[in-house]
């Protein structure tokens, strides 16, 4: 454990996980995986496709219940129910597909539900809500963080994919006071788009916030990460820093070629361990 | 049909961002099209025709349109969340029955109002029930509702059907003259505060935003932190409370509860939404449009009348109709994707 003795350690995780669990049937999807997030970094989530990198996450963003272990914010251990709860600890998610309301302009997706209402009467009685002060805010939080969208009220099925993950971001950014989790953010997008979100990525992470990064885009990872957690067969099998490893090396732990010896370096795994045939439950759920 | 298809050259002319800020206006307001389309009706139908530009036939038109136009108030709830309601006519039409009986056997005339607009709002709150507890498409539990509803009211009328005479439950159809001669009924005015109190609800409060977005993407509003069930509940609860006020405009321009009154009510609710703009895919489209698609309907048929075309014609026109709003909406989105 960390931090507990505050020696050597000094920095407590702002969101951490040991031995979670989460079975679908017969599948295994987190089997016994710690998680441990510090202040200020960017921390990428790396793994092979079923690795179980979604189901941690979601774990973590209380879109889903793990069946066993414990998660801790700042220290303290949290139960999450529902994505309202994570939230209400400050963290926040910017999902895959964005969860974005194609038809609604960008300051109410930016609000989407957690709408602002006039003050006094109109907003307590008749419910009315404060367009104006929501678009006003988004347009300070979009300017804030870089992201060019020509006009508040225009309608985000308008956007271009880079604009779209800019509002999904900036909702998050907007609204996270712990934690923001990007799940695969530069997956949909071109090179100059890709680009834009990192430069966002680390805009955040300036403002005082850490940042999850899912991704399987190693050139990303190694830009702009300050540690990397390797998942694989539904646990973490390796936690490194960008400076002290090589994208191969990265690679060959993401694919079971390489791991981590007892003394903390990498040694090369034989092939009937490595392709998993000795484990049960091998099959994970994305 | 949008005005930058109509304003033609014109619009070859505007700069790209005043382009862009106009293809996002009729975005933004799905009305325009139907808008356009029924002046373009009443026009037509003023020309060609001696009788249908008068007041005593335009307040008929839309005197005619009232028990269909509130029922397509509610329609439209249900289909931008992504849902359909074939059993809303059948709702009203029990809710008609209810009230008659209960006026006929004595009881206070308040507490029948309050009784037939309630069993509407019972058989909202069950069907969004059934919808929401077991994640069943709306098609299917609406028409199982319809089906029941439809016996029901047979069984319940014994095949008889009930004049009304009091005076609250025909309310409605009650005739006032403004500036001495334009025929409005109270009905009229009920109809358009309804049609105002969901346009607010649906434009300016949270509630509203969260109707849209469940339509939009029900995964997404879930992930957003929206209520979903809870959402679609109040929207099947909403939604039967304006049948039952349907069911009081019913009494009002007709004072005589049928069972086998608007058989179609529920088809043509869903051709006024559908005129309106509001996609049935969900998530978009407003009530003002219905509001307009209601009218567009009952102009049609007014007009065909008035030119001497047969009834049937009108059901084809009206049918034609219906297809070509759902292309245009259908075109419309793929040119934005």
């Amino acid at each position: 454990m960390t931090g507990v003795d505050g020696r050597d350690a000094p920095l407590e995780p702002v969101l951490s996980a040991r031995a979670l669990v989460k079975r679908f049937g017969r599948v295994t999807a987190i089997d016994g995986s710690d998680f441990d997030l510090m202040p200020g970094e960017v921390l990428a989530v790396v793994g092979d496709n079923g690795a179980g990198k979604s189901s941690l996450i979601k774990a973590l963003s209380g879109a889903l219940v793990p069946d066993e272990g414990e998660i801790r914010v700042d220290g303290r251990p949290v139960r999450f129910h529902g994505p309202l709860d994570a939230r209400r600890h400050g963290i926040e998610t910017v999902y895959q597909d964005l969860a974005l309301a194609p038809a609604q302009d960008v300051a109410s997706n930016l609000f989407l539900g957690r709408e602002r209402r006039r003050p006094g009467v109109l907003g307590r009685v008749f419910r009315l809500l404060d367009t104006r002060g929501m678009r006003a805010e988004a347009e300070r939080v979009l300017g804030e963080l870089g992201i060019g969208v020509r006009s508040m009220s225009q309608p985000v099925e308008t956007l271009s994919g880079g604009q779209r993950q800019g509002v999904a971001v900036a909702r998050a950014a907007a609204f996270g006071t712990r934690v923001v989790i990007m799940d695969e953010p530069t997956a949909a997008l071109g090179v100059a788009e890709s680009a834009k979100v990192l430069d966002l990525i680390g805009r955040i992470r300036d403002r005082g916030l850490p940042v999850v990064l899912i991704s399987h885009n190693m050139p990303h990872v190694f830009e702009i990460a300050d540690r990397i957690h390797v998942h694989r067969l539904g646990r973490r099998v390796a936690l490194v820093s960008p400076a002290e490893r090589t994208m191969n090396e990265v690679v060959g732990l993401i694919t079971g070629a390489l791991r981590v010896g007892a003394d903390g370096e990498l040694e090369e795994v034989r092939d009937a361990v490595r392709t998993g045939l000795t484990r049960t439950g091998g099959g994970t759920a994305e | 049909m949008g005005p930058a298809e109509l304003l033609g050259v014109t619009t070859m002319s505007l700069t790209a961002p005043r382009r862009a800020a106009l293809s996002e206006f009729v975005l933004r307001t799905p009305a325009v099209g139907p808008a356009v389309a029924l002046v373009f009706a009443v026009v037509l139908f003023s020309l060609t025709t001696d009788t249908f530009l008068d007041v005593d036939n335009l307040s008929l038109v839309v005197q005619q349109s009232l028990v269909v136009g509130t029922l397509a108030l509610g329609q439209t709830l249900v289909i931008l969340t992504g849902g359909i309601d074939l059993a809303n006519a059948a709702a009203c039409v029990l809710a008609t029955l209810l009230m008659a009986k209960l006026a006929v056997g004595g009881t206070a005339s308040p507490v029948t109002l309050l009784a037939g607009v309630a069993v509407a709002v019972a058989v909202g709150l069950t069907t969004g029930g059934v919808v929401t507890a077991f994640r069943l498409p709306p098609f299917i539990v609406t028409l199982g509702v319809l089906t029941i509803l439809t016996a029901a009211s047979r069984i319940y009328a014994g095949g008889q059907s009930y004049p009304v005479t009091d005076g609250l439950l025909g309310w409605l159809g009650t005739r006032q003259y403004l500036f001495g001669q334009i025929e409005v009924t109270f009905g009229m005015g009920v109809a358009l505060a309804l049609y105002l109190v969901l346009w607010y609800s649906l434009t300016r409060t949270a509630w509203g935003r969260h109707v849209y977005a469940v339509g939009n993407d029900p995964e997404a509003a879930r992930l957003s932190g929206i209520h979903v069930r809870r959402t679609l509940l109040s929207v099947y609860v909403v939604a039967g409370l304006v049948y039952g006020v349907a069911a009081w405009q019913a009494l009002g321009r007709v004072p005589n509860a049928d069972p086998n009154a608007f058989q179609t009510g529920n088809l043509d609710s869903i051709t006024a939404v559908v005129l309106g703009g509001t996609s049935l895919f969900g998530g978009r489209g407003s009530v003002l449009g219905t509001l307009v698609g209601a009218l567009i309907v009952a102009v049609l048929r007014s007009g065909l009348t008035q030119a001497g075309i047969d009834n049937l014609y009108q059901d084809v026109a009206t049918g034609v109709l219906v297809i070509v709003a759902v292309a245009v909406d259908r075109l419309s989105r793929r040119r934005q994707r």
